[in-house]
């Protein structure tokens, strides 16, 4: 279980979190949803350990991981997407997934590997491939099975579908499902608001800095304010 | 004839300064720092591979993994102490922090050892012996220099490209936080880069020392430089363009030996850099455009 509470993060004279807090029990996928700059991105970097909160907490099983630098956080379970995919891009398709797995010394990683090229199977073509030469969204999908080799148990992605076309937008998404299914917990973030809220079970809606609104993903999609503000209608 | 034997020569030479070259755009590559201070890491080299020698008595290779080892370490505590608690800081900072730390090694061995010059030993055995191929003259000892150094880049190849802790050098230099992302230890890994960067520097110490005898504390200023040189030549944060600048930095330098411009070959040295820079602006394999969007 992964849970913040009340962090405030700064950057310089930005105070970017306001005290937001937010829980996300075993099993389930949360969306964090927002406008550009509410501050999305900022919490899953906060819950990994990039950036360092001014105040507030994190939490992984009830255990206070706020001081743990970021490489050490990977060992506990929890693995990022990061925004913009942040591929090695002078390094093969193979090299990045062995990365994925770095934590993970010595065993056998042919297994996993597989497990990844079997959900991307574009992946295993492109294995020899500078990760540089991948199409967008290809990039995606190797940021994702990257992640997925460190055998996350929490999986953080921060907007996954980002410049994608609406085709592999949707395989994107139902691999989101597939991955949640095997049994990972999932926080997305996401600006297609309607599709992440199809496939989350619970959300949050953040406007600068703060979590404004929460509750049951069904519910919210039907709600006026969600639907004018972020559903286009 | 004269042009294999400034071939030979340019060779030995060029193969110091990759040594030199190989540390220096390591570090650049994983840091972004022009380590001014690692010509200097040279030198401790090199006074270590002779205090090694004289006073301990040790043989030629042994003296050489000592300064090697010696150099590692230094570099460690450079990073550490000097350049670790700046690295948020603006580059002119650091820059000027890794002048200071020249400046330090200079004159802590100078305290130490004086300003004079010390003599390597004489070369004994094989290393001190000579062959003639059709009026070309080969020392065993630019041989010998060739074959290590080249030893060192086959095993610094290897470690970069195949080993684990090289890849998490090559994953920091890219992307630190999505290093840290694949739970790289990114401090650590900054660490294992200045050591083997120095240890490069060390190697080069000593063989330069076996090669020109005498040494001085001032000595690394120069081989420094134009390893810098070499480095941004062939674009500086590439292994590959480091070779490539270093040996032309060498051939450059013994053929306007060569050709009588002795006293000006560090000049012409600078000036086909210039040239080069004015031509590929990013060095003979960088790339002009910016990698990160
Ligand atoms: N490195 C930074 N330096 C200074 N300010 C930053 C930095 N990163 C983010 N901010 C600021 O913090 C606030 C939150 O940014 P954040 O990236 O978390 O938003 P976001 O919700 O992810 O937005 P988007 O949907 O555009 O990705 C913004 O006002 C942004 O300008
Ligand atoms: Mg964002």
């Amino acid at each position: 279980m992964l849970e913040i509470k009340d962090l405030d993060v700064h950057y310089g004279g930005i105070h970017a979190l306001k005290g937001v807090s937010l829980k996300v029990d075993d099993g389930e996928i949360v969306t964090l949803i927002g406008a550009n700059g509410a501050g999305k991105s900022t919490t899953l970097r906060t819950i990994s350990g990039l950036k360092k909160p001014t105040a507030g907490s994190v939490l992984v099983d009830g255990k206070d991981i706020t001081k743990m630098a970021a490489a050490d956080r990977v060992g506990l379970g929890l693995s990022q997407v990061p925004e913009g995919r942040r591929i090695f891009t002078s390094m093969t398709v193979m090299e990045n997934l062995e990365l994925g797995a770095y934590r993970r010394r010595g065993g056998d990683l042919s297994k996993d590997l597989n497990g990844v090229f079997e959900r991307f199977p574009v992946l295993a073509d492109r294995r020899k491939q500078l990760g540089g030469t991948l199409s967008g969204g290809e990039q995606q999908m190797l940021a994702m099975g990257r992640a997925m080799m460190a055998k996350p148990r929490i999986l953080l992605m921060d907007e996954p579908s980002m410049g994608l076309a609406p085709l592999l937008v949707q395989e994107i998404f139902e691999i989101i499902a597939q991955i949640n299914k095997d049994g990972t917990t999932i926080l997305l973030v996401e600006q297609n608001a309607n599709k992440a809220l199809q496939v989350a079970k619970r959300a949050y809606v953040m406007e600068t800095g703060r979590i404004v609104i929460s509750g049951d993903a069904a519910e919210l999609m039907k709600t006026e304010d969600i639907k004018k503000a972020y559903l286009g209608g | 004839m004269e042009v294999f034997q400034q071939l030979i020569n340019g060779l030995s030479l060029g193969s110091i300064y990759a040594l030199i070259a190989l540390g220096y755009t390591m570090v650049y590559g994983i840091i972004q720092l022009i380590n001014f201070a690692h010509g200097d890491v040279l030198m401790v080299g090199a006074f270590v591979g002779w205090f090694s020698m004289t006073t301990l008595h040790m043989n030629v290779f042994a003296a050489l993994v000592t300064a090697m080892a010696a150099c590692a370490m230094l570099g460690v505590i450079i990073e550490r102490v000097a350049y670790k608690p700046l690295r948020n800081s603006t580059r002119i900072a650091a820059l000027i922090t890794a002048i200071g730390v020249s400046l330090f090694l200079e004159y802590v061995m100078m305290y130490f050892v004086g300003a004079n010059p010390k003599a390597y030993p004489d070369l004994t055995g094989f290393m001190a012996g000579s062959f003639t191929i059709h009026g070309v003259i080969i020392k065993n000892i630019q041989l010998v220099i060739i074959g290590i150094s080249v030893l060192l880049m086959i095993i610094l190849q290897f470690i970069v490209q195949r080993t684990r802790v090289g890849k998490a050098m090559r994953a920091v230099s890219q992307d630190a936080d999505a290093a840290r992302l694949m739970g790289i230890n990114v401090d650590n890994t900054i660490s294992i880069t200045f050591a083997i960067g120095s240890a490069l520097a060390g190697a080069a110490g000593v063989m330069w020392g076996l090669y020109y005898i005498s040494i001085n504390p001032l000595m690394g200023l120069m081989p420094g430089l134009k390893a810098f040189v070499a480095a941004v030549f062939g674009g500086i944060g590439l292994i590959p363009g480091a070779l490539l600048g270093a040996y032309a930095v060498g051939f450059i330098e013994t053929i306007a030996k060569g050709v009588g411009l002795s006293t000006y070959s560090d000049a012409v040295v600078f000036l086909v850099l210039i040239l080069i820079l004015i031509i590929k602006p990013a060095g003979l394999l960088g790339k002009n455009t910016k990698e990160k969007v």
